[in-house]
């Protein structure tokens, strides 16, 4: 009995260990195939790095008025030229990388948190915790994400912190949905009645069973988190709410540009065309990474 | 078929007294008195005080909350601007037709322009139109509404003075915001029909259709797109919804007499029960307008029909 | 073959190979594969998933999903005309007209938005010349012929139970009286029970139609039951062809054996199973030779070189394996 199971077993290992890389590997070997996914990896690494070294970046300190040199259009001196008070676009812009992806990352890891762990608890213990949670997160989801956004950041006021956490929780409810519906279908596999015959605890089968199995959905949804969290927070900053002058949102430039844009387009066109690629580039990434974490894709 | 809608309407209830105690609360919690706010700065204290006791803003908050629930639904009051004095509901209802007829205009482009993309793109995987129907989508969701709407405005507006920036009386009034607004639903409907479609089409009762025979024009017509549609039905009723709520900004871009302009407005002269209106008010839209769509869906499916008879 | 059985041939496979050709690498669903199936005859076509028995059957039909799939080479002879160069046109007039089918899993086979008389009537509409009203009379018929009262012909099939809804393409395959049914495993998604009426009725309308059949499956008590002749398909290939009764009392090629062998006898108080050892081999990799040779137990050198043909050990029975064969003293 026992050698023909080890037969079949040998050779089961054998076959699955020879197609078998790395699951990080494997993902970015899948990864590389898709150009957009991969230009839109090269697009944030790049706008990381820019956050990162802003100081060393930037042409000029971002708040630097010049009063001699109001609305230029860009020049050698002024690469992506000037705004109303003659401050630097191009400077302003690479400080406000910094904020945006802050505000997207920091908004998208409170989501996270937050929902992840409702999620968890809901899907895991099920029953009236489960609909209690639930039902909640119905009720936040039958308000539209940028419209509760706004809610919560009228009631908080203005603020980068602020603006971090109104659209942090408005995105909430997606994270708990997503980790509970992967939790409900990875509650039921063998190896986590296993885990719990041989006594482990329920925190314990969460952390190391339940969370890691779910990370391919949790991954995407972050991924295109940060993107809608960018674009909503230039959203409130845009009608006010967010991030106040003369800290450089990119909203907040495109609503200060507005009132100029007859006369002087290039205060609006720029800062809208960077909120659109870094958007776009986390789409992309988004998109590729869904593909590339699909199991159904597998061959 | 009618037990379905009065139970979907019943559950309809808890959320939007959910919605409307999140809304409540916020608004609590929001710094200012309310009294003095709408009184002024001049009243003196025992108006003050007087005002407080009249009002029921001395109570506990839950007992607050329930006098709130009790006025929106019997008086449909749910409370006055602290600028105007006058009642939410009037201001809101004054401007909401504005919102909706937008609204309305751009949930009808999004699909006659998302639908048959979407379902072209499906057909022809890998050709040129899908590739550059994916690539104009994935640009459409990455954009800002605002942003489009200003872009728009530049070119249409300022550059070849076609159409008027603002004001949404005329046909031609409307078709800019219409448009900014709608970007990103039809990049959704196009998205979401195409995938809709290539799963629809792997599946097995495709090939039965096929295995009798059958033309591929029907195959893909009438076997694929009735079931491919089911997923985009409810995409269509969220991105309503959405669009009640991307309304905010297009309206203050476009300078459209809408509750989001109104809301804007409010927002920056702090006059927040004007504001905590106004989302409730548009979550209700969005609620009543899930349960339109889920009712539509019920239609179209008949495995969800069937449960209810 | 004498002029007799040319004469009744109904369906030749000559010489079939069929790719899949993806970024991973070409799979070899199915190699060089020859069969032939006589008029008002049951072939039984067996094998374990992923051998290509529903890639030949939908190579049959013409469905192979392209991309990825690509007909190499090879004809099917159907009526004494070559499907493979028939065009669009006249192989829809043939798919359900003269050639039907019955898909393993009846949980989705079925259009879910369509009720059953509509879905069974399309079919009719497509090869009877008859009106709407006519052709849901035909259906109604139909559902009737295969035990579904009529009165729930205009439910949905999420309305019936697997069992039903078997019943329910079985009805749609029929409809038209096909020369050729291929049911590809008609019974696997469906419990023992039901199974067994499901095949029984199989068996009597496939009498009543007088219709010949490819049956697909992997289990042998069913070929036993309703089989006439018997194809064994292994990595892509036929290994073993023969009648019924030849195969079941004197199997020759070492895998059939191995098939065999693995049915569990109750006569025979053994602790474990007889395995055939190993696993399938990788379709994007097959071995070289004939693609059993690295699990066969009477493998010899040449086993690994050189691509058995198949060779005839007598009445008609062809297994693609010389050691077993000179065995035998059939090379």
């Amino acid at each position: 009995m026992s050698n023909v199971a080890d037969t079949i077993h040998d050779a089961g290992t054998a076959y699955v260990r020879k197609k078998k890389r790395g699951a990080l590997a494997e993902v970015l070997f899948r990864l590389r195939k898709s150009p957009l996914a991969m230009f839109g990896l090269c697009v944030i690494l790049l706008l990381i790095f820019v956050a990162i070294f802003a100081d060393l970046l930037a042409p000029y300190p971002y708040q630097k008025q010049n009063l001699a040199h109001m609305f230029e259009t860009p020049s050698k001196q002024f690469l992506l030229g000037t705004d109303e008070f003659g401050r630097d676009i191009l400077s302003r812009l690479i400080y406000g990388a910094r904020i945006s992806l802050q505000v997207g990352f920091i908004a998208v890891g409170i989501a996270l948190v937050v929902g992840g762990m409702l999620g968890a608890v809901a899907g895991y213990y099920s029953g009236w915790i489960d609909n209690g949670i639930m039902r909640v997160m119905d009720v936040l989801l039958s308000i539209p994400q940028t419209l509760l956004a706004i809610a919560i950041a009228a009631a908080l006021g203005p603020g980068l912190f602020n603006l971090m956490i109104a659209v942090g929780i408005s995105a909430v409810p997606n994270y708990a949905r997503i980790v509970r519906g992967s939790v409900l279908s990875i509650r039921e596999m063998e190896f986590i009645e296993a885990a719990r015959a041989v006594g482990s605890s329920d925190l314990r089968i969460i952390l190391k069973h339940i969370i890691p199995n779910s990370m391919a959905p949790i991954i995407v949804q972050s991924t295109l988190g940060v993107a809608s969290a960018i674009l909503n927070a230039a959203g409130l900053s845009f009608i006010g709410l967010g991030i106040q002058p003369p800290y450089p949102e990119w909203g907040a430039m495109l609503s200060g540009g507005r009132q100029y844009i007859r006369d002087y387009p290039h205060l609006t066109l720029y800062p809208g065309l960077v909120i659109m690629f870094t958007i776009l580039a986390l789409n992309f990434l988004g998109d590729g990474l869904r593909d590339a974490l699909d199991p159904k894709l597998k061959r | 078929m009618i037990r379905y809608i009065i139970r979907r309407v019943l559950f309809l209830i808890p959320v939007l007294i959910g919605v409307a105690f999140c809304v409540f609360t916020l608004l609590y919690l929001t710094p200012g008195d309310p009294a003095r706010m709408i009184l002024g700065d001049m009243a003196t204290e025992g108006a003050i005080q007087e005002f407080r006791a009249k009002e029921g803003l001395d109570k506990p908050f839950l007992l607050q909350f329930g006098h709130y629930i009790y006025k929106a639904v019997t008086q449909g009051d749910i409370g006055r601007s602290y600028i105007t004095k006058r009642p939410v509901m009037h201001e809101i209802m004054t401007v909401f037709p504005a919102t909706l007829k937008l609204s309305a205009f751009a949930i009808v482009v999004a699909i006659l322009i998302g639908l048959p993309c979407g379902i072209l793109s499906a057909i022809k995987q890998y050709s040129i139109f899908d590739t550059i129907t994916m690539i104009f989508a994935m640009v459409g969701l990455s954009m800002p509404v605002f942003w489009l709407g200003l872009l728009l405005i530049l070119y249409f507006s300022v550059y070849l003075r076609w159409l008027p920036s603002s004001g949404f009386d005329t046909f031609k009034a409307m078709i800019l915001p219409s448009l900014a607004l709608s970007a990103q639903s039809i990049s959704m409907i196009t998205r979401m029909t195409r995938s809709s479609m290539l799963e629809v089409v792997r599946a097995d009762y495709i090939r039965t259709a096929r295995s009798k025979g059958q033309k591929e024009s029907v195959v893909i017509w009438i076997h694929a797109l009735h079931n491919a549609l089911i997923p985009v039905v409810t995409l269509c009723g969220l991105q309503f919804g959405h669009l009640l709520a991307g309304a905010i900004l297009t309206e203050s871009i476009f300078a459209i007499p809408g509750v989001g302009r109104l809301m804007v407005e409010s927002i920056k002269m702090r006059d927040y029960p004007m504001v905590q209106g106004g989302v409730l008010f548009v979550a209700v839209a969005f609620s009543v307008v899930n349960l339109l769509v889920d009712l539509v869906y019920a239609y179209i499916d008949p495995r969800i029909k069937a449960q209810y008879k | 073959m004498d002029a007799n059985t040319q004469n009744n041939l109904l369906l030749e496979i000559q010489d079939l190979t069929i790719q899949y050709i993806t970024d991973a690498g070409t799979v070899h669903a199915v190699e060089n594969l020859n069969l032939h199936l006589g008029h008002g005859e049951t072939l039984g076509f067996v094998g374990e998933t992923g051998a290509g028995k529903t890639t030949t059957a939908l190579g049959i039909m013409r469905l192979i999903p392209s991309p990825p799939g690509v007909v190499k080479s090879g004809k099917i002879i159907f009526e004494g005309q070559n499907l493979l160069e028939k065009s669009e046109p006249e192989m829809r007039a043939i798919r359900g007209g003269k050639i039907a089918m019955i898909f393993q899993d009846p949980m989705t086979s079925l259009n879910p938005v369509m009720t059953v008389d509509k879905q069974i009537a399309e079919m009719i509409k497509l090869h009877k010349n008859v009106g709407e009203a006519e052709s849901l009379k035909l259906a109604g018929d139909m559902l009737e012929l295969v035990g579904i009262r009529r009165e729930r012909m205009h439910d949905y099939p999420h309305q019936f139970s697997g069992g039903m809804k078997q019943r329910v393409v079985i009805a749609i395959a029929l409809a038209c009286d096909p020369g050729l049914l291929i049911a590809d495993e008609p019974t696997t998604a469906l419990d023992v029970t039901i199974q067994a009426q499901v095949l029984e009725l199989m068996k009597k309308l496939k009498q009543q139609f007088d219709a010949s059949m490819i049956l697909i499956t992997h289990d042998l008590g069913i070929v036993a039951d309703i089989c006439d002749k018997v194809a064994i398909m292994y990595a892509g290939r036929v290994v073993e062809y023969a009648d019924k009764r030849a195969l079941y009392s004197n199997p020759v090629h070492p895998y059939t054996i191995g098939l065999f062998n693995s049915v569990p006898d109750l006569d025979d108080d053994k602790e474990a199973l007889n395995v055939i050892p190993g696993l399938m081999p990788d379709p994007m990799d097959l071995p070289a030779g004939c693609t059993f040779h690295p699990r066969c137990t009477c493998a010899a050198e040449q086993c690994s070189k050189t691509k058995p043909a198949m060779i005839d050990v007598g009445n008609g029975h062809f297994a693609a394996c010389p050691i077993r064969a000179k065995a035998l003293g059939a090379a």
